[in-house]
């Protein structure tokens, strides 16, 4: 900046005044430029030793005897312990949550971008969900305690699974909203036009063209989306789902499965760290390790789906 | 079929069925319309369910006892509740994270927009990512079992569970959205401006902090306010690292020593619900009211963040 400021107090009659000073300023860029990548490889550096901290104390007891951590329900007696109730708890989210989150969301973005896009509705619709991204889960978690867990006991048996889908599909559902838009924005108008032009509905436009060229986007989003709810701990807590379980919610008749209560990993997880014992921390990283493992395929697919897309369009 | 339709004499034999399409149309604006307006449900029902609960603490507890009472005892025989306990705590984590979070995201940001090259930016990207997938439970692991004996053999008298190991952890939690968000506003400045300093004769350096980076304001100061806002609301890394102890307000400022175990807005919410409080007792209503002054802090940064987009936007044509 020094610099410039000379340049422009220099006169022409005072060339000699003008110093480029090249030698520093390029030293400064280069200690600049140290620092940043500096930067990149501390968060990877922390990225490496987490993951290396969390295998090298949970794959031992992982594959100890292989499947029987698996297939054991949780205990007291730490060398016992398994995570069967809590992995099938986490399946069961993932479903419901699925379920409630991605039609809605789907349906609201498809909405808000083509049925009404620019009028004031999806205007504030749009504010509203810049501010529901920027709310703690937390909260969700309170909302999910009073509406689906007290008012609507009835219908979700209270700390029921079913109540923990529901809060994990309203905390992903706005992501959902958000990466639908995006990727509905990036579909070429002129197939929309074409579409109308050949005299059909807005709906068979969006149905039969532009959504499958969307669809890949889609995807991509809603499988980041709900790989984060399935690392959400909190607002399970906040309803009550932080309890010791050793069975397994009945498939049939399906509604005493969706209302009976349930446990899923990072809350087993959370459990057991919070023991003061090290075997049950071992246990705790041994069942980071599956919840890692769950969310490195959901991550690995969505991120393999978005270089697909970005390599067609390319092309 | 074909021959029938090419000749104008049938034309007359096809009738399209416009019914369904039409009913379908409209059926489909009303339920996508439907879902669309459940995400203001839920800003709606999370007010009125906080609003609810915290009008009946409000009840029991007087509002200015809340605001200034110097102590949070709620579990004891003779209750407190001064708020500013657990809002002081939660402000010492954010900030011990914002100073991890900021300086290393937005580096890494100017890194990854400006010095990387395509194909190195196509690897970290996505590992940036991945480290932000990472459940917060993985995080507060991490800080108990890794982190805090670190600081144990670094910094005397630092407790088992203490601010500093979240605060730090929970920094490097918050990084990737800070140089996400910031990374997207200084790819956004156009290639021109660049170009337009370089041929002013500044180096890369002195192009990035003049031109690139005051360019970019308004998108990383909101990334920023994004980060704080995560982590005045994250819950899990405090409430395994930081503890649950709750410090008086003292002149002394001990309650903001970051080596001693504290207790935030977000995980004394915790604590209550993993006692499973009747509904209906003082302490249901607490997490509400604590979950209010959440809600509105959180809501505040929201606001300053988006009067501060739409104040310093550049926008670029």
């Amino acid at each position: 900046m020094t610099q410039i400021d000379q340049v422009d107090q220099s006169t022409p009659a005072s060339p000699s005044r003008f110093q480029a000073n090249l030698a520093q300023r390029y030293r400064a860029d280069q200690i600049f430029q140290t620092a940043a990548l500096l930067s990149v490889l501390i968060a990877l550096f922390v990225l490496i030793m987490l993951l290396g901290d969390v295998f090298i104390t949970g794959f031992p007891r992982f594959i100890q005897d292989f499947p029987s951590f698996l297939l054991s329900y949780p205990s007291r007696r730490a060398a016992q312990a398994g995570i069967l109730s809590p992995l099938v708890g986490t399946i069961w989210l993932l479903i419901l949550t699925g379920l409630f989150a991605i039609p809605t969301g789907v349906g609201a973005g498809i909405f808000l971008e083509e049925f009404a896009a620019n009028t004031r509705l999806a205007r504030l619709i749009e504010i509203n969900i810049g501010n529901l991204a920027a709310v703690p889960s937390i909260i969700y978690g309170l909302l999910a305690l009073q509406v689906f867990v007290r008012w609507m006991e009835p219908i979700t048996g209270g700390r029921s699974v079913l109540a923990g889908g529901l809060t994990l599909a309203l905390l992903i559902l706005p992501i959902i909203i958000v990466a639908t838009r995006e990727a509905l924005r990036s579909v070429p108008n002129s197939i929309r036009q074409a579409g109308f032009a050949v005299g059909t509905t807005r709906w068979q436009v969006v149905r039969d063209h532009v959504l499958p060229i969307a669809l890949p986007g889609i995807l991509t989003g809603t499988i980041l989306a709900l790989s984060r709810a399935i690392g959400e701990t909190a607002p399970l807590i906040t309803i009550g789902a932080l309890t010791f379980i050793a069975f397994l919610p009945p498939l049939s008749p399906i509604i005493e499965g969706l209302r009976s209560p349930f446990t899923a990993l990072p809350i087993q997880t959370y459990n057991w760290i919070s023991r003061p014992q090290p075997e049950f921390q071992n246990n705790a990283a041994a069942a980071i390790v599956m919840l890692l493992i769950v969310l490195l395929l959901m991550n690995a697919t969505a991120i393999y789906l978005r270089n697909r897309t970005q390599k067609i369009r390319n092309d | 079929m074909s021959e029938n339709l090419a000749t104008s004499r049938t034309a007359s034999r096809w009738k399209p069925r416009r019914k369904w399409s039409q009913w379908s149309e409209r059926l489909v604006y009303v339920l996508f319309g439907a879902f669309a307006l459940l995400s203001i449900a839920t800003t709606a029902g999370i007010i009125a369910s906080l609003v609810f609960e915290a009008i009946e603490f409000f009840k029991a507890v007087p509002f200015t006892h809340f605001l200034f009472d110097g102590e949070w005892t709620p579990l004891f025989a003779n209750p407190q509740y001064g708020i500013l306990v657990l809002i002081s705590a939660t402000l010492m984590t954010a900030a011990i994270a914002l100073c991890v979070a900021i300086p290393l995201g937005l580096m890494a940001a100017i890194y990854l927009s400006e010095f990387a090259a395509p194909k190195l930016r196509r690897w970290l990207k996505p590992s940036l990512e991945l480290l932000a997938g990472i459940p917060s439970v993985v995080h507060g692991y991490f800080a108990l079992i890794f982190v805090t004996p670190i600081l144990q053999a670094l910094i005397p008298g630092v407790e088992v569970f203490n601010a500093l190991s979240a605060g730090l952890v929970m920094g490097i939690a918050i990084l990737p959205t800070v140089a996400s968000l910031s990374e997207d506003a200084i790819f956004a400045v156009p290639q021109s401006l660049r170009q337009g300093a370089y041929a002013l004769g500044t180096t890369r350096r002195e192009a990035i902090q003049n031109v690139v980076l005051p360019g970019a304001l308004s998108g990383i100061v909101a990334s920023c306010i994004l980060g704080m806002a995560r982590a005045v609301g994250e819950t899990m890394i405090v409430t395994i690292a930081a503890g649950q102890n709750p410090r008086p307000i003292k002149p002394d400022l001990s309650f903001l020593d970051p080596r001693l175990s504290v207790q935030t807005m977000t995980s004394f919410i915790v604590q209550v619900s993993q006692g499973d409080a009747p509904v209906n007792s003082i302490e249901y209503k607490t997490i509400f009211a604590v979950g209010m002054t959440l809600f509105i802090i959180t809501l505040l940064l929201n606001i300053i963040s988006f009067w501060f987009v739409n104040r310093f936007r550049e926008s670029y044509e």
